[in-house]
């Protein structure tokens, strides 16, 4: 693995909203949204390029991120809370405003 | 479309899934371009098929005899199967989720159909059903009343998408009355729909 890992479990991070042609494991539905740092899993290889017959290299560091229902989605009835933890990859996250 | 420059035979819907033939096409292709050899293939789909939630089943069972265990268990999944001889399967990490009285975890994969295979078997129909996927994230309290299971709303519900390179098992929470059983009796109580965290365990046999 040997690669640094930027955030830490308790970082409230945004997932980047952008668009990307081709194969990429971040869903639609958590992209723009803000959320929490659950656990710092380890470097994995990149499946948008793996997904292409490449290497995957460089390692890419993984994150569980939590958001809460109400962030995800804000229309519905607030009673019954939940939260999601999804999987992304670094280069998906920044810190959140 | 038709500006073909090799031979097939004719294509007709011969009643053959799409994705079926799609499979068929792929396997081919690859065996064809040398990137996997049938027999590989053939390897690849018996050990998919040989594996059942008997495996997660011992693990569930053996943590909740011995607290040390599920330690191990919570701590390093893929470590704690091996323990027990058993094939954790390709992925490099497993975790495993403990449901409480007051957090209960499951699971879903939005994007396709991951799945811990190794320690589950191959996933239910449902699990890669569209309904199942999309609402699983948004109204996931929903779903687990259509599978009979109602929760509290003092209960934290954590809903995993499993979008990389980890798999997620649940181990469930302990049904009542099972303080006599034998961990190979409780091992049978613990279905694989709990281990995706829709449904509770079987509930014991009454004596």
């Amino acid at each position: 693995m040997g690669r640094t890992m930027t955030y830490r479990v308790g970082d409230r991070v945004t997932v980047a909203a952008r668009a990307h042609r081709g194969h990429h494991r971040t869903p639609s539905y958590i992209k723009g949204k803000t959320g929490r740092i659950e656990r710092v899993h380890a470097a994995f290889r990149n499946p948008e390029t793996c997904a292409y017959g490449d290497e995957g290299l460089p390692e890419m560091p993984l994150y569980l991120v939590s958001f809460a229902r109400s962030e995800l989605w804000p229309d519905t009835d607030g009673t019954r809370a939940h939260r999601v933890y999804v999987d992304v990859f670094e280069h998906w996250l920044e810190e959140a405003k | 479309m038709s500006e073909h420059t090799h031979d097939h035979e004719p294509i007709t819907s011969s009643g053959e899934p799409a994705a079926a033939a799609r499979a068929r096409a792929l396997e081919e292709l690859l065996v064809h371009k040398g990137v996997l050899r049938a027999e590989e293939i053939r390897v690849g789909i018996d050990w998919l098929v040989s594996r059942t939630p008997a495996d997660g089943a011992r693990l569930v069972a053996r943590a909740w005899v011995d607290p040390e265990f599920k330690r191990r268990l919570l701590a390093d999944a893929r470590a704690a199967a091996l323990e027990l001889g058993l094939d954790p399967g390709p992925s490099p990490v497993v975790v495993a989720l403990e449901n409480t009285e007051t957090v209960h975890h499951m699971v879903v994969c939005t994007l396709c159909s991951c799945y811990p295979r190794a320690l589950l078997g191959p996933p239910p129909a449902w699990y890669k059903s569209l309904p199942y996927r999309s609402r699983a994230v948004s109204d996931p309290r929903g779903v687990l009343a259509e599978f009979g299971l109602e929760l509290g709303d003092e209960v934290e519900l954590r809903v995993l998408d499993s979008t990389a390179d980890i798999r997620y098992l649940v181990i469930p929470r302990r049904p009542p009355g099972t303080d006599e059983l034998s961990e190979e009796q409780l091992a049978a109580l613990v279905t694989r729909d709990s281990m995706i965290g829709v449904t509770q365990p079987a509930a014991p046999a009454l004596a």
